[in-house]
């Protein structure tokens, strides 16, 4: 078996320079682009070294999955394949992540419930398994449009979750959140997710690192549990596992094994902290009145807030950047002075405001919506009508022209 | 900042994940004693003494010290060798210094045979069959590793300490990090240092590990 060494200053095959992480995130020069999302996920991962990639079709990830297959033509990716459906992607992905790949996979909406099954495994089997989640509608009628509520489904899954409001977010987070997820005390796999279409599909300039460098590979000698054999857990534990007897150690041992998932999740807080600069983002949180929000209702609720400096009614922002590990403390201690907590939301049951009101005292505060869903777009302008209705401010109808 | 301690137990029925509590790994140069971050000098002086008071002071090496799967896993062995045969010579009469590996992690059914090896999911038999009041993990991956150290933590009165070779323990009630040859070695020289200053902790049979 080989040594761990370090591959730094050395080229790949396609003669990309592995450079130390941290140098090439945020000292490494910028080249600004003009792309889809789409398109950026396909450049962070030209530069990340990744090793395994598997692909299935769904909107809106397929044209990021197929712009993939193009880097892997290209010789950028280890290997490439089209699974059977989302549930085989998923599984396919486990496989190689247990034979010490560095894997990566992107699905949407339908295919995250379909796959469902195997994200409580990866994090068990503590997989750093980076899966990409271009949020859109999941139940019937079918719906291709943006709406944010698997994420939802996601959260207790033993996974890190990051909710990306920009294509610039995505790109960053794309080839940090490797880094973060394949620490040998965290090693889970990460959902990052974001609202399909609004940053997919749409343009937006986006600073990338240079072309010619890449993360280092990932060394699977440095993970929590031995890579795949046959005669060890995780994966002898499948054919010999906790549920096949009955008794008091078995039940133990599967439960200080859950607790030991969610434990490395609090541990991958100071990394998170560290490398996507700190859990949240906040401004003007000594306001009365403070909006929060995740992905792109992050920008709705900034624009938002323009529009209520016009008219004289300050207001406070905070972005949550990371679901899981949860930023429960940040959130306390930036909402302390707010009155009114206002939490827009692209889903209909509102996990976002839930996850708040669990969190701070005094959740009177938390005013859960807007919520828009189903692909409906979420204008500023109801934000704004909501914030001043909640104040008692006169607000104009935005629902219609009347008769 | 918590008020939490990683403290001998029997902790609980359940007894939570260090990590959960609020107790924090420590950075390079460092340890942590009960969850509380020192200096890595001083675990070495803890360490060592607890070595030094138990009646029954253990270590369990793991698949990573086991295999010569590298050339540095084959240094580390001898070096734990080293630190066994140490232990041996600085502990007193009546003291029973013990070497238990945890050759793999199957778990092992009907029934692990607790004198010769010690296993992840059910450590607590392996220490409570030689009643073994001190224990040190080495070689043992780490999520293994943080599973027996919590279910000796719930269901024994063992102190553990971990001598991991990533970023450390927080379910030990004392933790090294970034483990080496060097460190291994350094914590026999810590106990030879000590020998004859600490008074063991004989008591009889009976009263020994919680059992």
């Amino acid at each position: 078996m080989a040594e761990t060494k370090s591959h730094i200053g050395t080229q790949n095959k396609k003669g990309q320079t592995y450079t130390d992480a941290w140098q090439m995130m945020h000292e490494a020069p910028r080249n600004p682009s003009f792309y889809t999302g789409s398109e950026v996920i396909k450049e962070a991962l030209r530069r990340a070294s990744c090793d395994v990639m598997i692909a299935y079709p769904i909107t809106p990830q397929s044209e990021a999955a197929a712009l993939i297959g193009e880097l892997f033509a290209e010789g950028y990716i280890g290997d490439y394949f089209r699974g059977e459906s989302e549930f085989a992607v998923m599984s396919q992905c486990a496989g190689a992540a247990f034979g010490g790949a560095r894997v990566f996979t992107t699905t949407a909406g339908p295919g995250t419930m379909r796959a469902m099954e195997n994200f409580p495994m990866w994090a068990g089997a503590r997989l750093p398994i980076q899966m990409i989640v271009t949020c859109r509608g999941i139940n019937s009628p079918l719906s291709i449009q943006p709406d944010t509520i698997e994420i939802s489904y996601l959260l207790n899954t033993g996974m890190l979750v990051w909710h990306a409001e920009t294509a610039q977010d995505f790109f960053d987070w794309i080839l940090k959140g490797f880094m973060v997820s394949e620490e040998p005390e965290v090693h889970l796999p990460l959902a990052l997710c974001c609202d399909g279409f609004f940053v997919t599909h749409t343009k937006d300039v986006v600073n990338l690192t240079p072309a010619d460098m890449c993360l280092p590979p990932y060394d699977p000698y440095r993970s929590p549990v031995p890579c795949m054999d046959m005669e060890c857990p995780p994966v002898r534990m499948m054919r010999d596992p906790f549920i096949m007897k009955s008794n008091y150690i078995s039940y133990a041992t599967h439960a200080s094994w859950q607790q030991e998932i969610w434990a490395a999740i609090e541990r991958s807080r100071k990394h998170t902290i560290k490398w996507i600069n700190g859990l949240i983002d906040t401004e003007n949180t000594d306001a009365e009145v403070v909006i929060v929000a995740s992905g792109t209702a992050v920008s709705q609720g900034r624009e938002a807030i323009r529009l209520l400096e016009d008219e004289g009614v300050r207001c406070g922002l905070i972005k949550v950047k990371s679901l899981r590990p949860w930023p429960g403390e940040e959130i306390r201690e930036a909402t302390k002075n707010a009155k009114h907590i206002f939490v827009p939301e692209f889903n209909v049951t509102g996990w976002l405001a839930k996850e708040i009101k669990a969190t701070i005292p005094n959740s009177e505060r938390v005013h859960a919506g807007p919520h828009v869903c189903g692909g409906m777009t979420m204008p500023p302008e109801i934000i704004v009508s909501e914030i001043k209705t909640a104040l008692g401010l006169r607000s104009e109808s935005l629902a219609g022209r009347g008769s | 900042m918590t008020q939490y301690r990683v403290l001998p137990g029997p902790e609980h029925f359940l007894p939570p994940a260090a990590a959960s509590m609020g107790i924090y790994l420590p950075n390079p140069g460092e340890a942590h004693i009960n969850g509380v971050i020192v200096p890595e000098e001083k675990a070495y002086e803890e360490a060592a003494r607890q070595f030094l008071m138990a009646q029954v002071p253990t270590i369990f090496p793991g698949p990573l010290v086991l295999w010569a799967w590298n050339e540095k896993a084959a240094k580390k062995a001898a070096a734990v060798r080293s630190l066994y045969e140490t232990l041996k010579e600085c502990v007193q009469p009546g003291q029973k210094p013990m070497l238990i590996p945890m050759p793999d992690y199957r778990p092992k059914y009907p029934k692990i045979n607790p004198e010769v090896e010690i296993n992840p999911n059910h450590p607590n038999l392996t220490i409570w069959h030689n009643k073994i009041d001190c224990c040190m993990f080495i070689g043992v991956h780490c999520h293994q590793a943080n599973l027996s150290l919590k279910i000796i933590r719930g269901g024994t009165s063992c102190y553990t300490v971990a001598m991991c070779a990533q970023a450390g323990h927080e379910d030990a009630m004392l933790s090294f990090r970034d483990a080496s040859v060097e460190k291994i070695l350094k914590l026999g020289e810590w106990i030879r240092k000590l020998k004859g200053t600490v008074k063991p902790r004989l008591t009889s049979a009976k009263t020994s590990a919680s059992n």
